[in-house]
């Protein structure tokens, strides 16, 4: 069994229904044009697909930031993406000005700034259901991790957001390779790139492990590593509001430097 | 979905970057560095059995501008044959589209890295005499180099010295047809953005070595006089690292004439900066620092101080075979 297969969660479900393929048309920024959409569909869809990659990051930012217990935490996020959704923050980003991703964390820090729980809980109402996002996971992870300093926030939301679109893309590619039966794609690609040690061993013990032939080793690497950025990419296109930003991020997400 | 700790998100990224090398006639064997463009990795050439390095773009070229700028850096460098400058073996296109080309691997360091196991004085102006000679050949092929700095210097094993990363290289507009034909119509970026008749475009370099000009987009307006401010700026880094007390006051003017704000008051060309540098070192006059009388009549004495000893010692023997008579 692959070490990544598991049993799903709901949090599972809405990256599967929301990461296929296909899931927006090959347009670029078809994320951002399609959550300022008339049609209510298909801007529910486009804030989903934002939701999967960023409630991570806004649960944790919002714990460590501004210092939420995880209850509070909780419902600030479950709010934010809530005000997200109805109350059309989105109509107001502008890619000339500022990333989507800074423009989302200024978001949240308006929101927890301006907190007032009771007019919140009023307005959100009884109707609305909750998001059925996995806060155990996130707050497990929040343990292990490293609390940074105040002066280091913004870089934590960014990693926090690497490691986001990082593992929506690597769950896409372990998809994707099953559909194609190149599991042994991505399983070489999880013990060579991503597991500690594995870059420790050569090709030829690599191969001896999985049975193949260096040259099948290089070049299923090779094609497990392609795919990635692709799926990488294709993900940043749709989150990013412009060219320049596409490219900035793609720094931050892959180091690539681009002009 | 698995969680990433953060040192697997690291090496996923540096996975992410490394190039597909299926079909090209090189296997991959490890990242040498960051250049302005995209990485540069060592790789073994598989027919011909030995090393080399591959520059490749980073994976981010929607429009083909990035592939354009490598191919053009690919076919300035091979133009500029010259023991300074790293010779360009092969151009070629990856599986995923990316352009690369592969160049000579040079064993050693970077200047910056480098620069704490240089000498004195002397051996730190003969390295800087090299990087000279590289840059003038560039000059009298009317390429412009535009981002010389410590980091894009090699230094060999053996003392010898190339100039690297030529991704910012400017044309100057001298070019015969057949450069224009071999160089291809492709501008280097600033150009590209603006178009060089505006006289202003996009700033590329590095602070702290951009010439002035440069620093403030003046695309017409950059020469090789831009290349003299950033070598002022290298000798400058080169001569601070001497650690032998202060800078010789000569030295210091060349440094100050090099990196003049007004480009009319640098050097005029690469050979005349070198030239000055030779005659410090010959202990002859330089031009960036005019002398008096008596520190002229001084150099003078030392110059000729073996005529002069040789004069004084028979004036003494003479004047005591008289006294002694």
């Amino acid at each position: 069994m692959s070490p990544i297969a598991r049993s799903h969660t709901m949090q599972d479900d809405i990256h599967l229904r929301l990461r296929g393929p296909g899931t927006f048309p090959a347009t670029r920024w078809s994320l951002i044009v399609a959550a300022r959409s008339t049609h209510s569909e298909e801007r529910q869809r486009a804030l989903e697909v934002l939701i999967a990659a960023y409630w991570k990051p806004v649960y944790k930012y919002i714990r460590l930031r501004w210092e939420k217990d995880n209850e509070q935490a909780k419902d600030l996020t479950q709010d934010f993406f809530f005000q997200l959704l109805e109350k059309g923050f989105l109509a107001t980003y502008d890619p000339q000005r500022a990333r989507l991703r800074t423009f989302l964390r200024v978001c949240v820090d308006r929101l927890v700034a301006n907190e007032d729980k009771a007019a919140r809980r009023l307005k959100r109402g009884g109707e609305v259901q909750f998001l059925p996002l996995d806060f155990e996971s996130a707050e497990g992870e929040l343990r292990s991790a490293e609390i940074p300093s105040p002066e280091r926030m913004d870089d934590f939301f960014e990693r926090e957001w690497v490691r986001s679109v990082f593992s929506l893309s690597l769950e896409r590619l372990r998809q994707e390779c099953e559909t194609r039966g190149k599991q042994t794609h991505f399983r070489l690609l999880e013990f060579y790139d991503i597991d500690e040690g594995g870059k420790e061993l050569t090709y030829e013990q690599v191969g001896r492990q999985f049975g193949l032939k260096i040259s099948d080793v290089t070049n299923y690497l090779a094609y497990a590593r392609r795919e990635f950025r692709r799926i990488v990419l294709e993900q940043l296109r749709e989150m990013t509001g412009s060219e320049e930003e596409f490219r900035r991020e793609a720094r931050t997400l892959l180091g690539v430097d681009a002009p | 979905m698995k969680w990433l700790s953060d040192q697997a998100l690291d090496r996923l990224r540096a996975a992410a970057e490394m190039p597909d090398l299926n079909g090209t006639g090189y296997a991959l064997l490890d990242k040498l560095g960051e250049g302005g463009m995209g990485g540069v990795f060592r790789v073994q050439d598989t027919t011909l059995g030995r090393q080399v390095a591959l520059k490749v773009i980073g994976i981010i070229d929607s429009n083909g501008e990035l592939s354009a700028r490598l191919l053009r850096e690919a076919k300035i460098i091979a133009r500029l044959e010259h023991p300074g400058i790293v010779p360009v073996h092969d151009v070629g296109t990856l599986p995923d589209g990316r352009v690369f080309y592969t160049m000579k691997l040079v064993q050693g360091q970077r200047l910056d890295q480098h620069a704490a196991e240089l000498g004195g004085v002397p051996e730190r102006l003969r390295t800087f005499q090299k990087i000279c000679e590289a840059v003038s050949f560039a000059h009298a092929h009317d390429v412009v180099h535009r981002d010389l700095k410590p980091q894009n210097i090699m230094v060999g094993r053996f003392g010898e010295v190339l100039v690297m990363d030529w991704g910012l290289a400017k044309l100057l507009n001298t070019r015969t047809a057949m450069d224009a034909e071999n160089i291809g119509t492709e501008k280097a970026p600033d150009e590209q953005a603006l178009g060089t008749d505006t006289g202003h475009g996009v700033i590329l370099g590095t602070p702290g070595y951009m010439a002035p000009e440069q620093a403030r987009g003046e695309v017409a307006a950059i020469g090789p006089r831009a290349d003299v401010y950033s070598l002022g700026a290298v000798l400058k880094f080169l001569l601070d690292g001497a650690g032998s007390g202060p800078t010789p006051k000569a030295l210091a003017a060349i440094a100050g004439k090099a990196t003049a704000e007004d480009a009319e008051q640098r050097y005029g060309s690469v050979e005349e900066l070198a030239s000055d540098v030779a005659h410090y070192l010959d202990g002859l006059p330089v031009r960036a620092y005019p002398e008096g009388p008596i520190r002229r009549a001084w150099r003078w004495v030392i110059k000729n101080r073996a005529w002069i000893l040789l004069i004084v010692a028979y004036l003494v023997m003479r004047a005591l075979f008289i006294l002694w008579r």
